[in-house]
């Protein structure tokens, strides 16, 4: 169990190390992020649709887009010098390897959320007292389960001739139940509503996010099989 | 190598013959909708699209259901054959998915006035319909076969347990859609001739779906077989 | 000298096939300490897929890969025995030698990845450009590292894809000359290559793959030509 999280570890960490010498991924991500915030606002008709009936879909829509451009990335760079056969030939288990990439995936997605909270806030005026801590748990738990799927995807599609398109085509689908959960009690939370309506929908983000983890560790060993 | 050949060639011909019959059976079905069934008091003579959309999207789920068993079945016992029925099986859902995508604006319109909503089980459908697309996508993008098959049994599977959780958000999430009339605890609600009507339906959507992808599985065979002696 | 009993590396009846398409077709080889065996065939004759079944990259639909008397299949520790040099280095562009060889180190349960990487860029002679990225070194300097890289762990058998393709001369000799220290030290080398020239001195055993069987094998004979008349007779018989 130990080896298996240090594996993991020591591939997360190269991951991010290898991200951090060429920052383009991230930069692009966050950039993205905002154009999407930008134009949002000066879409929207300022009298007929409030900034607060928006936002929560807004955010969603922000984060879930930012996070499919930063997953394509995870294994482009594994392709470069078949970098990825290096990893396979290890002695390690290749749900380990899964998990690496995950925690490093996490990592990145979760750091264009931070950034782009603040934008979404001074962009859209949002009062976030009180309920930023919902907000970032709701956060967590939606983004934890498609970012799971995602970098399967993401391993998948790799090879393939459209792989910037295969890949939001093939996710898609699965960014709805997180994406309809998290905006629900974004709305909620920014609307006041007491927690015991919100309890509901972040029980079924978080039985979500355990269904697809497992079943992503699980699988990912038959991909990596030739 | 000749024997795979024949053996191709007698699912085709198997598949033709289940789809002729299927198709017969789809013409009795209109009839019998059309001419021998009552028509519903409230919606009128649209409401007569059930008869088609219903049973399309019992076959758009099955083919769903079977591609992701199927899908488990592969990645346990490797068998190209199961690969190639699951491949099947996901050509012939998107079509039928098609089909209850356009049979249920039609329905949609002259009932309630618009052509799309996003109730529950019509945004259900569209999901569906995503789902075999990208399906059938990963495919077309991947030319190894034993890479194809392996991703395609992933995604069948991510898929399949996908679909219990797209039907709770979305039915959490709105319902406009008619209530369930037939599947309910108790006894369906449905007037015996619709009923009936619905059921013979069923039947003959499912006898169509078997047709499909059994000539598509012999179409397949026959394909790779070409293929192999070809290289 | 007597040879072991077990060989370090050890196929049975390797096939892979995909329904009705063969890439490997009944393949069987023993590697023991010292030896070098090259092999060598046709485009298509699945010498690439050979290596990567023996490397545990790729599954066989039949038959066993045994490293040192243990099955590979389902047993990820049985790869610790193998070692890959491919005419892809494996290498991250944007990290330094240094990180890429730690990396590689840690990955393999190395103790003190840190000196074990700086002793493996010596061995070969780029203890200068460890701090360099990748990216920015020649292709004989990268093949040196991916060496490097190959090695780190101590495998018991160094598999090898057309490692001097794409090299200059005196790339092509340092890399022959660290290949034969390797041999000299007890490794077994499996070594693919569409021309039996590159490694002529080194092979011990040469082998002819062709539609995914073997077509010639056996000890080396004195001279290169030699063999690949018999290549040409078998190929064309």
């Amino acid at each position: 169990m130990l080896e298996f999280l240090r594996v993991a570890l020591n591939v997360a960490w190269k991951d991010l190390r290898v991200e951090h010498r060429s920052k383009t991924a991230l930069v692009s991500a966050i950039a993205f992020a905002a154009l999407v915030l930008v134009i949002f606002n000066f879409a929207r008709d300022a009298a007929a649709v409030s900034r607060e009936m928006l936002a929560p879909s807004v955010l969603w829509i922000t984060f879930s887009f930012s996070g499919v451009i930063a997953l394509n990335r995870s294994f482009a760079l594994e392709r470069e010098n078949a970098a990825l056969d290096g990893l396979l030939l290890a002695p390690v288990s290749r749900s380990a390897l899964f998990l690496g990439k995950y925690l490093a995936n996490l990592a990145f997605v979760f750091t264009v959320e931070a950034v782009t909270l603040p934008l979404f806030v001074l962009f859209f005026g949002v009062d976030l007292s009180g309920v930023l801590a919902g907000i970032v748990l709701t956060a967590i738990l939606a983004t934890t389960g498609f970012v799971a799927v995602g970098t399967v995807f993401a391993a998948m599609t790799v090879r393939t001739r459209f792989a910037e398109l295969m890949l939001p085509l093939l996710v898609l689908p699965f960014l709805l139940p997180p994406v309809i959960g998290a905006v629900q009690v974004t709305a909620r939370l920014l609307s006041g509503r007491p927690v015991s309506e919100i309890a509901g929908w972040l029980r079924i983000l978080a039985f979500y996010d355990l269904v697809f983890v497992t079943l992503c560790l699980l699988l990912f060993p038959a991909l990596m099989d030739e | 190598m000749t024997a795979d050949l024949v053996g191709a060639r007698r699912w085709i011909r198997r598949g033709q013959i289940l789809t002729a019959l299927g198709l017969l059976g789809l013409a009795l079905v209109y009839v019998l909708a059309l001419r021998y069934t009552s028509v519903e008091r409230f919606q009128g003579l649209p409401q007569k699209i059930f008869y088609v959309h219903v049973p399309a999207a019992w076959s758009a789920l099955l083919s769903f259901s079977l591609v992701g068993i199927t899908s488990i079945l592969y990645l346990w016992l490797r068998d190209p054959r199961l690969d190639r029925f699951a491949d099947s099986c996901a050509a012939v859902g998107l079509v039928f998915s098609m089909v209850m995508l356009t049979t249920g604006p039609l329905w949609a319109r002259p009932v309630w006035n618009t052509w799309w909503t996003w109730d529950a089980r019509l945004t259900f459908t569209l999901i569906l319909f995503f789902l075999f697309l990208g399906y059938r996508a990963l495919r077309g993008a991947i030319q190894d076969p034993g890479e194809r098959a392996r991703f395609s049994a992933v995604l069948g599977i991510l898929g399949m347990v996908l679909v219990p959780f797209v039907h709770l958000t979305v039915y959490l999430f709105r319902t406009l859609h008619p209530q369930p009339i037939v599947l309910k605890p108790s006894a369906p609600s449905l007037p015996g001739d619709m009923l009936r009507t619905l059921l013979i339906s069923v039947g003959v959507y499912t006898i169509l779906l078997i047709g499909f992808v059994v000539m598509r599985y012999g179409v397949a065979a026959r394909e790779s077989l070409e293929t192999s002696d070809a290289g | 000298m007597t040879l072991p009993a077990v060989p370090l590396l050890e196929a049975q009846n390797l096939e892979r096939r995909f329904g009705a398409a063969r890439a490997l077709a009944g393949v069987s080889l023993s590697v023991f300490p010292g030896e070098c065996h090259l092999i060598t065939g046709p485009n298509g004759a699945g010498k690439t897929t050979l290596l990567r079944v023996l490397a545990g990259l790729a599954r066989p639909s039949r038959g066993a890969v045994r490293v040192a008397g243990k099955p590979l299949a389902g047993q990820p520790l049985a790869r610790r025995g193998i070692g890959l040099l491919s005419h892809q280095s494996q290498l991250y562009g944007e990290l330094t030698p240094i990180e890429n060889l730690e990396f590689a180190a840690r990955l393999y349960g190395v103790p003190d990845p840190a000196s074990t990487a700086r002793a493996g860029l010596a061995a070969v002679g780029l203890s200068d450009r460890g701090d360099d990225p990748v990216r920015s070194l020649s292709r004989g300097m990268v093949q040196r590292v991916a060496i490097a890289r190959a090695v780190l762990h101590r495998p018991s058998v160094l598999l090898l894809d057309e490692p001097f393709s794409g090299l200059d001369a005196q790339s092509s000799e340092q890399t022959l000359a660290l290949l034969a220290r390797e041999r000299s030290a007890g490794r077994a080398l499996v070594l693919v290559t569409h021309d039996p020239h590159d490694a002529w001195e080194l092979a011990t055993h040469t082998h002819l793959l062709v539609r995914g069987v073997w077509a010639l094998g056996g000890p080396r004979e004195a001279s290169v030509d030699g063999f690949l008349r018999r290549c040409r007779e078998a190929l064309y018989a």
